[in-house]
């Protein structure tokens, strides 16, 4: 059994279906890449992944474990949720703030309820507490050092470009550490010459065998660091394979076509 | 009538205007807070409901609900007794206040009222939020009460503080409305020697109020600067 199975994943939005049975497998340490255009439902799937949609029908399952559908809401709001990670296609930094803050403050607050749901008292809870957010500092701050924002640890999101937002964002992300890190297209929201300094971020955790779905529009990474790629086309996977299988001899039409707008544009 | 004298009796109706004033808002804003979630509620009959009660309370002129506050009690009690009235001896016994049970009833009407205004101002800035906040929130494991502590309040808050500094600008006036059902504020006071054919006292409860406007503005423009750091 893979890591992660989805199957048979469908979604609709009113009238329109937006996912029409998607299924894929992925092992531990892999790294998908999800190309198509616009409207073809990849954000609509990772969105599933991370419970802010509830898929209409399929499964999915993680370490051979359920985690959609499951019977209960608990279930699914406690632990399942942080299996997966989201990084946002506009950062979602919380403005008010720091970026060190950014990151701790989810630390904080699952340490929080972990503790509540051991049913730790009030006052115990709290001598814990300081102890641990003294420690989610030295990991935020390690964290957000390994981005490259050694320098950044107090600015506010206001004061950072889109690429050290996105990077802050990765850095939040990771401090959860999901078994699965999503990507949303990190670099759509940046300027040209910012994508670099995020796509090496990202090529970091690549390197260091993390399991990672990136949803892209740039084809050269996703074709370096992809152990596979899922071409998406009207709410369905049109095609899947290795990068050398997808981009240098598609199979489907409608790959050949994406592909072909894809140089125009360059 | 000496000029020492009459401040001295304004400074005991600024006093009650102080009062209504100070305790209308530490109860209307949760207030407000608590019936913008209603308007806000995704139960229909609820937010149904509350949309009206808004309706109503911000449709109705505030004199008119001071007397409706003050006289509908007594006129639906079997006695017809005016049961504010008969706090006027508690609250003059045991805080030297008169007309207490009158004020009382003002307190009601205005928190009321303005907690119905408070919930729009409130609403408007929970509602600006964008859901991108809520759902990094979410996908950090949080959960609602904590997402809305956490990410959204202190955003709402930085929204709302010209809307609301404008709001409780006009509270501070709204406060001379008391004195139609009998409360002794400050320019009920000043019209007492007005009745005695002194009228510049009148005049003179501007500066009462200009003074308490003008500290207010201070402080709003602290607030805003204080929260100046970011952006939202
Ligand atoms: N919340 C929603 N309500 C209605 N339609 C939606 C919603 N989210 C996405 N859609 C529609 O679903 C389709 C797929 O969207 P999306 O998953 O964002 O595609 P992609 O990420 O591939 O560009 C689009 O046509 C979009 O308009
Ligand atoms: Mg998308």
């Amino acid at each position: 059994m893979a890591f992660l199975e989805v199957c048979d994943l469908r979604k609709c939005f009113g009238e329109t279906e937006v996912l029409k049975g998607v299924s894929f497998t992925m092992e531990k340490g892999e790294v998908i890449s999800v190309i198509g255009s616009s409207g073809n439902g990849k954000t609509t799937l990772l969105r599933c992944l991370n419970f802010l949609e509830t898929p209409d029908d399929g499964t999915i399952t993680v370490g051979g474990k359920r985690v959609f559908p499951v019977a209960t809401e608990e279930e699914k709001t406690g632990g399942n949720r942080l299996t997966f990670g989201l990084v946002f296609q506009n950062f979602n930094l919380f403005p008010q703030y720091n970026a060190l803050r950014n990151v701790t403050l989810a630390m904080d607050i699952k340490d929080e309820n972990e503790l509540r749901a051991a049913g730790v008292k009030s006052k115990e809870r709290k001598a814990i507490l300081k102890q641990r957010k003294a420690d989610n500092v030295q990991t935020a701050t390690a964290l957000l050092e390994r981005v490259g924002l050694k320098d950044k640890l107090l600015n506010y999101p206001c004061e950072l470009s889109g690429g050290q937002q996105q990077r802050v964002a990765i850095a939040r992300a990771l401090a959860l550490s999901p078994d699965i890190l999503c990507f949303d297209e990190p670099t759509s929201a940046l300027d040209p010459e910012l994508t670099g300094e995020v796509l090496k971020v990202i090529k970091g955790l690549i390197d260091e065998d993390r399991t990672i779905i990136i949803v892209t529009h740039e084809m050269g990474f996703a074709r370096n660091v992809s152990d596979k790629i899922i071409f998406m086309a009207d709410g369905v996977i049109e095609e899947t394979g290795t990068p050398e299988e997808v981009f240098d001899a598609p199979k489907s039409e409608k790959t050949r076509a994406f592909f072909a707008k894809a140089t125009e544009k360059e | 009538m000496d000029f020492i004298t009459v401040t001295q009796s304004l400074f005991e109706g600024f006093a009650i205007t102080c009062l209504i004033f100070l305790l209308t808002l530490v109860f209307a804003l949760p207030l407000g807070l608590l019936i913008s979630f209603c308007t806000m509620s995704k139960i229909k009959a609820i937010k149904g409901v509350f949309k009206v009660i808004v309706w109503v309370i911000r449709g109705v002129p505030l004199m008119l609900q001071l007397f409706i506050v003050y006289y509908l009690p007594g006129m639906l009690s079997p006695t017809g007794l005016n049961p504010f009235g008969k706090l006027d001896n508690f609250f003059y016994f045991n805080l030297g206040i008169d007309n207490g049970g009158a004020l009382l009833a003002t307190l009601i009407a205005f928190v009321i009222n303005y907690a119905a205004y408070f919930s729009e101002i409130f609403r408007g800035g929970i509602e600006s939020i964008p859901r991108g906040q809520y759902e990094a929130g979410k996908v950090l494991g949080m959960t609602k009460n904590q997402i809305f502590k956490k990410v959204v309040f202190m955003q709402v808050v930085k929204r709302i503080v010209p809307p609301m500094s404008n709001e409780i600008i006009t509270l501070v006036k709204d406060t001379a409305l008391a004195r139609v059902i009998g409360v002794i504020e400050i320019i009920k006071v000043a019209d007492m020697f007005a009745s005695k054919a002194i009228i510049w006292p009148l005049f003179y409860t501007s500066v009462f109020y200009l003074v308490f406007v003008g500290l207010l503005t201070v402080l709003f423009g602290f607030i805003e600067k204080k929260l100046s750091y970011y952006k939202v």
